[in-house]
Formats: structure tokens, C-alpha cells, sequence
């Protein structure tokens, strides 16, 4: 029996273990997303006749100024909080990963946000930013009274700060993890050759997370192009438009507004963007992006 | 070999993994919460304090007389129950009574012929029609025939004011419009709000807009919008009653930072009962609500209300109404007769029973029964009198916008009135905006 026979049943065998997910995922995947591309043919207020109008509902989504403007706000939250968790994310990640005396406590305190939900933490944020009773009226600091959800700019920068605040944890575990898989001989090396932490960091460190950013980045973009439930209970996309993106767009045309065709375009759109965006990124990567980085695998 | 077994014990787990997401698949088409048993009609109803303990205990009460046709009542969260209703109904999976707030959501089930005309049923028992407020059919009635059943209590809107933020600046409540934007600077010196709103609820600021367009032209000017009429938005009056409250925004009318503020943490209200605003447009609901968080707010008297001011050289009728008249509970047309059965009798004899309207008129609220003001008593009385005076001797009846418009139509204007108290828009523009929305 030769090496190559052996691997290629491994392979054929472990088809097989795919094959239940690949059920589910037809089931509750493909199937829907077949479902919406058909009822994006269609005019249904969705409790009567479903009747198939062909592009009509294309055309008219592709020409309205709204969607412009919701894909417009996506992409500068998508932006904005890249910008913001991106290198913060880096930095916490960095700081977990070595040896400090308070780091498994300050550690379990970063990891907070990540236990509650997006809901959980609208409403907190929504509390604490009342202008009458949230934390800067009742501890008498001027700076945080502000129209923090009633002024456009002012309303997107809560956004981005609370998606950060709520995700930076997360992306922070995936650098602490990278971090901590770069060999330590590398470090010695430098540590010989006279490197301070700072040349470090630049020149070992950032380099050998380029992978992890890829992926991270990933997330980020399609996390962005479908944030809806903090958005929908933190603001519900006001003051007027300003926070109105895709995903909450479509929601509110389709549930609220009980336009379930032009809805679905928007669902496909969001779909078609969120996986071109996420290939280029991969693609930044170059083609060895998603191979394995373990000497000898 | 080793391969083999593997590959072997994998199918294993895939056969025995099978039926469990077959039935997990399965479980999807079958009977949902709206399909009752046999024999038995079901109804959904809403949760939440002290309005689901008494829609329980009615329907209690009522499979308690009625052995032989039981309703089966499911209890959903408001929002939640707003898209799910509609999901249920065209899925035809629709519980046997609908609840619904009558108007534009109604017409659109009517529309679709979803939901029974109950005009005769009515004919046929005139007692249950003339028990009930005569304003409470108005949502209830598309194109003449009437839809739904009215139940539980009316819901006006109320100018509330705190009695001693006006003792204290020494002004008496406006009783006009023009005392009342002569009142703006005189709280705004005082350091006090003259207007608590929420306004990141957005139907908050659309109840301001109810009353100057009525107070201004009268009930056509809106009648001819839910009626979809070109460029009813122009109206002259509507015009008139937009502009007036940008003007009352410019004069700083409403509380700083108001577009930041959600009704749904009661805010709002505590701003009134705080001392912090003079006055709140606001549901006859947050009575209750005030009176429960505000301490001795409500117990003291320190609480107001008064009618909507009129305006001057309006048109209208300062004694309109404005806000929700009942509840409303519509007959599914996919029902079995059976089922239509059990629940003209609940129409008939569970709802509004005197059990029913003493559990309303405890809890503060004013039940849609003539003749009811004899049960008030207690502390609550001046109020539930007030309330029950501006429903039975109002002229005409104002339904809240965003229950009167079909649903679409709702939500864009809600958006408009948001830009519209930002500033962002002129009066005119928001006329433009929405003559532009097609309202059917």
C-alpha cells in the first residue's frame, strides 16, 4: 500500500463526516437564500398573494437614494471600526500574551463584553448615555451630556465605539492566541542581535500576525455588513437616517414596512458584497493566506 | 482495516444522525402555537403588567362557563407580536382571534380577506354595541362594516403638567396655543424644561402632530391622508401644524438632547414627575406608570392634566380626541366554524363581563363600558373621570397615525416626523416627502 492510497481513503472517509453539516447547511442556507432570490422577483406585502413582477423590484432598490446611503453608512461603520479595533485589538492581545503579574485578572475584566449580548448591551448603553439620567448627569460630568444618540455624528461614533467596545475583546483572543505561536527563538535572536521591544514588536511580532489580521479583518468586514441588533435596539437607525445600515435597512422594509421583495434584494446585495469584501481580503493575504503556518505540515 | 472502520462507524453516526435532523426539519411544519386542539379556539394576546393578568383571568373565566369550547390564549411581547401576527396570518396559521389596533393593519387584513365582517353579528346582538363607547368603532370600521370587536380601555393622549413647577414659576396651564409658547421662556428662565419628550421613540413627537393638525383643520385634514387623497400632506392646516412645532423646537420647547431620549425606559415621565419638565404630551397610560416610579408624585396631586390647547383661528374642535380608542379582537377567516363558534361566544359573553370591568377600573384604566364613571372611586377617580369624559364627549376621535396608515406608509412617516423635529426638513419638504408615499 503506497502512501498517496492511504491518504486519498482518509480523505474519501472524512466526505462522510461532512455530509451532516452539509444537510443543515442546504436545509437552512441554501435553501432560504433560494427562497429570497425568488420572493425578490415578487410584490408581497406578506400576508397576501404573492405575485411576480420581474426586475421591478431591482430597479427600483438599485435607483433609490437609500440604499446608497445605507450602503454608505455600513461601509464608514465598517471603517471606522476597523480603524478603531484593529490596532487596539493588537495591543491588548500583545499585553495578555506575556507574563505580567495582574494579567489573568485584568485578562478575565477584558473578556467581559464578550459575555453579553448585543441586546443586553444596547440597552445598558442606551441607559448610560440618557442625557437626564445616564452616567454624566448623575455623576455631574459635563463632557459625557451629550445628544449622544440624537446628533448624526454623534450617533454613528456610539455606534463604532460600543461595536468596538463590544468586539475588541474578541479579536484580542484571537491575537493573544497568535501571539504566543510565534517561536520564542526568534526573539532570542533579536534579544542577541540588540532589538528593544519596541524593534520587536515592528519587526517580529506585527509581521508574524499578518495572517491573524487577515483573518480577524475578515470578521470584522462581514460582522459590519450584517450588524443589525445593536443598531436596531441602540438607535434604530436615527436620528432620521444617520445609522441606518444594510442589514437593519432591509429589516425594516421588510417587517416594518411589509415590502418583503425589495427587502430581499436588499438581502442579496448584503450577501454578494459581504462575500466580494471578504475575498479581497483574503486575497490581501496573498495565495498562501489559508495554508497552514506549522513547520512541517 | 483501520480505515475502514473508521469510515464505517462514521455512516454510523450519520444514520443515527439522520432522523434527529428529519424530525428537526419536521418539526417546522407542523402545528405552531396558532393552531388550537380540536374543539378549541385559540387567541393571542399581549403581555405586561397589570393589562395580561386581566386578559388572563377573562379567559379564565371563560373556559371556567364553557366546559364544552375552550380558548386557548397565547401571551406575546408587543414588538415581538407585531411581526409575528402578520407572518401567522399569511401563513395562514393565524390563531382563531386576532388581536389587532385596528385601522391600517386591519384594512389590510380585510383587504386580503383574512379576517371576518362581524356587521351582522353586531345587528344581532345590539347589546354588546351599545355597551361599548360609540368612539370605539370608528378603527374598527372599513368601508361601513365593522371588523373587529372594541375591549378593555381607552387610551387618550393627555397633556400632563406638574402642578408645582407652576406654582412655583406662578403661571396657570395654557389653554390656548399661543399661552403655551408664551409659557417656553418662562420655564426655560426658570431652569426648568417647558416639554418632556422622548424623541428616539419617534411616535412620541407624532402625538404633537395629531392634535395641531387636528386643533388646526379639523378631522378631514387627516381623514383625507388615511384616505390616500393627492397631496393631502399640503393641506393648508397640515401645514400650519407642522410649522408650529418647529416652532415650538426653535423656541427650545421640548427638553436638551430630546432626540436621545427612548420612551421605552419611562424617561420621559420621570423628567414630569422629577420636576425637572413642566409639562408631557403623553398616553393616558403613563398615569399608571407615574404613579407607580414617582413616589408621591401622583398620590400628592401633584400631577395635572388638561385638554390639548386649542388654536386660535383654528378649525377644529378642541374637544377631538386623540390616541387609541380600545383594543380591537378580529375574526380569523381561516377558522373552523367550530372555532368561530367558541369565540363569538367570547365575544359575546367573556369579554367586558362586570368581573372584567371592575379588574380594568382597579388598575386606573378606563374600560370602553357607558356608564362606567359610577365604578370610579378612590384616588384614581379624578383622573379615570377625566379620561372617560374626553371619550364619551368627544366630537370625534383622532386614531393614532401610525395605526391608522397601513403599515408601510407608517413607518416612512415616522421617519419624516423625526427629521422633521430635528430640523432637518422644513415643513414643506416633509409634506413633499410623504405625498410622494403611496398610502395604500
Amino acid at each position: 500500500m503506497t502512501g498517496g492510497s492511504v491518504s486519498a481513503r482518509q480523505h474519501g472517509s472524512l466526505t462522510w463526516l461532512v455530509l451532516p453539516a452539509l444537510v443543515f447547511f442546504t436545509a437552512f442556507g441554501l435553501v432560504p437564500l433560494v427562497g429570497v432570490l425568488l420572493l425578490s422577483f415578487t410584490s408581497w406585502n406578506g400576508i397576501g398573494e404573492i405575485t411576480p413582477i420581474g426586475f421591478e423590484n431591482w430597479a427600483a432598490v438599485l435607483s433609490d437614494p437609500g440604499l446608497v446611503h445605507s450602503l454608505g453608512v455600513t461601509f464608514l461603520i465598517m471603517a471606522l471600526s476597523w480603524l478603531v479595533q484593529t490596532p487596539l485589538s493588537i495591543l491588548v492581545g500583545v499585553f495578555i500574551s506575556g507574563q505580567h503579574r495582574y494579567r489573568a485578572v485584568l485578562a478575565v475584566l477584558f473578556f467581559t463584553p464578550l459575555l453579553l449580548s448585543s441586546a443586553a448591551i444596547a440597552i445598558t448603553y442606551k441607559a448610560l448615555l440618557d442625557p437626564n439620567f445616564g452616567l454624566g448627569a448623575s455623576l455631574g460630568i459635563p463632557f459625557l451630556v451629550q445628544n449622544w444618540l440624537g446628533d448624526p455624528v454623534l450617533a454613528i461614533a456610539t455606534v463604532v465605539f460600543v461595536v468596538s467596545w463590544q468586539f475588541i475583546p474578541f479579536h484580542s483572543l484571537i491575537y493573544q492566541g497568535a501571539v504566543r505561536q510565534i517561536p520564542a527563538s526568534l526573539y532570542e535572536a533579536s534579544r542577541i542581535d540588540g532589538a528593544g521591544r519596541i524593534r520587536q514588536f515592528f519587526s517580529i511580532t506585527l509581521p508574524q500576525l499578518k495572517y491573524t489580521m487577515i483573518t480577524s479583518s475578515t470578521m470584522i468586514v462581514a460582522g459590519s455588513m450584517t450588524l443589525f441588533d445593536l443598531i436596531f435596539v441602540l438607535t434604530l437607525g436615527g436620528p432620521s437616517d444617520a445609522t441606518r445600515v444594510l442589514a437593519l435597512d432591509m429589516y425594516l422594509r421588510g417587517f416594518r414596512g411589509n415590502m418583503m421583495g425589495p427587502a430581499s434584494v436588499i438581502a442579496l446585495i448584503i450577501v454578494v458584497v459581504a462575500v466580494l469584501l471578504a475575498m479581497g481580503v483574503q486575497r490581501l493575504g496573498g495565495k498562501d493566506a489559508s495554508e497552514s503556518r506549522l513547520e512541517g505540515a | 482495516m483501520d480505515q475502514k472502520r473508521v469510515s464505517r462507524r462514521s455512516f454510523l453516526a450519520l444514520a443515527m444522525a439522520a432522523p434527529i435532523g428529519a424530525s428537526a426539519l419536521a418539526a417546522c411544519g407542523t402545528s405552531g402555537p396558532g393552531q388550537a386542539r380540536a374543539g378549541e379556539a385559540s387567541i393571542w394576546y399581549l403581555t405586561g403588567a397589570p393589562q395580561e393578568g386581566l386578559r388572563k383571568a377573562s379567559v379564565d373565566a371563560f373556559n371556567a362557563a364553557h366546559p364544552d369550547g375552550q380558548l386557548a390564549a397565547t401571551f406575546f411581547e408587543n414588538d415581538a407580536y407585531k411581526t409575528r401576527i402578520r407572518t401567522a396570518v399569511g401563513a395562514n396559521q393565524a390563531p382563531t382571534i386576532i388581536w389587532t389596533w385596528g385601522g391600517g393593519g386591519l384594512r389590510d387584513y380585510v383587504r386580503n380577506g383574512q379576517v371576518d365582517d362581524l356587521t351582522d353579528w353586531f345587528a344581532q346582538n345590539p347589546d354588546v354595541k351599545s355597551k361599548r363607547f360609540e368612539t370605539s368603532f370608528g378603527a374598527a370600521t372599513i368601508d361601513g362594516k365593522i371588523y373587529a370587536v372594541p375591549c378593555e380601555q381607552v387610551s387618550p393622549i393627555v397633556m400632563f403638567y406638574n402642578r408645582q413647577l407652576f406654582e412655583q414659576v406662578g403661571a396657570q396651564p395654557p389653554t390656548t396655543w399661543s399661552e403655551l409658547m408664551a409659557l417656553v421662556p418662562v420655564f426655560n428662565n426658570a431652569g426648568i424644561a417647558p416639554f418632556s419628550l422622548a424623541g428616539q421613540s419617534r411616535w412620541t413627537n407624532m402625538m404633537w402632530l395629531e392634535f395641531l393638525f387636528d386643533r388646526q383643520g379639523g378631522p378631514e385634514v387627516f381623514d383625507a391622508i388615511a384616505a390616500g387623497e393627492p397631496n393631502a400632506w399640503s393641506h393648508p392646516a397640515a401645514i400650519a401644524g407642522l410649522t408650529k412645532v418647529q416652532d415650538l423646537v426653535r423656541a427650545n420647547g421640548f427638553v436638551n438632547g430630546f432626540q436621545s431620549i427612548a420612551a421605552d425606559a419611562n424617561a420621559d415621565q420621570a423628567l414630569l414627575h422629577q420636576g425637572r419638565a413642566a409639562m408631557m404630551l403623553h398616553g393616558a397610560w403613563t398615569y399608571g406608570s407615574m404613579k407607580e416610579e414617582g413616589g408621591d408624585f401622583v398620590p400628592s396631586g401633584k400631577l395635572g392634566w388638561i385638554p390639548f390647547p386649542a388654536i386660535e383661528g383654528g378649525a377644529g374642535d378642541p374637544s377631538t380626541g386623540v390616541g387609541n380608542p380600545a383594543s380591537f379582537l378580529a375574526l380569523s377567516s381561516q377558522a373552523s366554524e367550530e372555532q368561530k363558534a367558541i369565540a363569538r361566544e367570547y365575544f359575546k359573553s367573556g369579554l367586558l363581563t362586570d368581573a372584567d370591568i371592575d379588574g380594568w377600573v382597579a388598575s386606573g384604566a378606563v374600560p370602553i363600558v357607558n356608564g362606567v364613571d359610577s365604578k370610579f372611586s378612590g384616588p384614581d377617580a379624578p383622573f379615570q373621570q377625566f379620561v372617560y369624559d374626553s371619550a364619551t364627549q368627544a366630537s370625534s376621535w383622532v386614531h393614532s397615525w401610525d395605526q391608522a396608515l397601513l403599515p408601510g406608509p407608517a413607518d416612512e412617516m415616522l421617519r419624516n416626523i423625526e427629521q422633521l423635529f430635528s430640523l432637518s426638513i422644513t415643513p414643506e419638504q416633509f409634506a413633499a416627502n410623504m405625498n410622494a408615499v403611496p398610502s395604500s
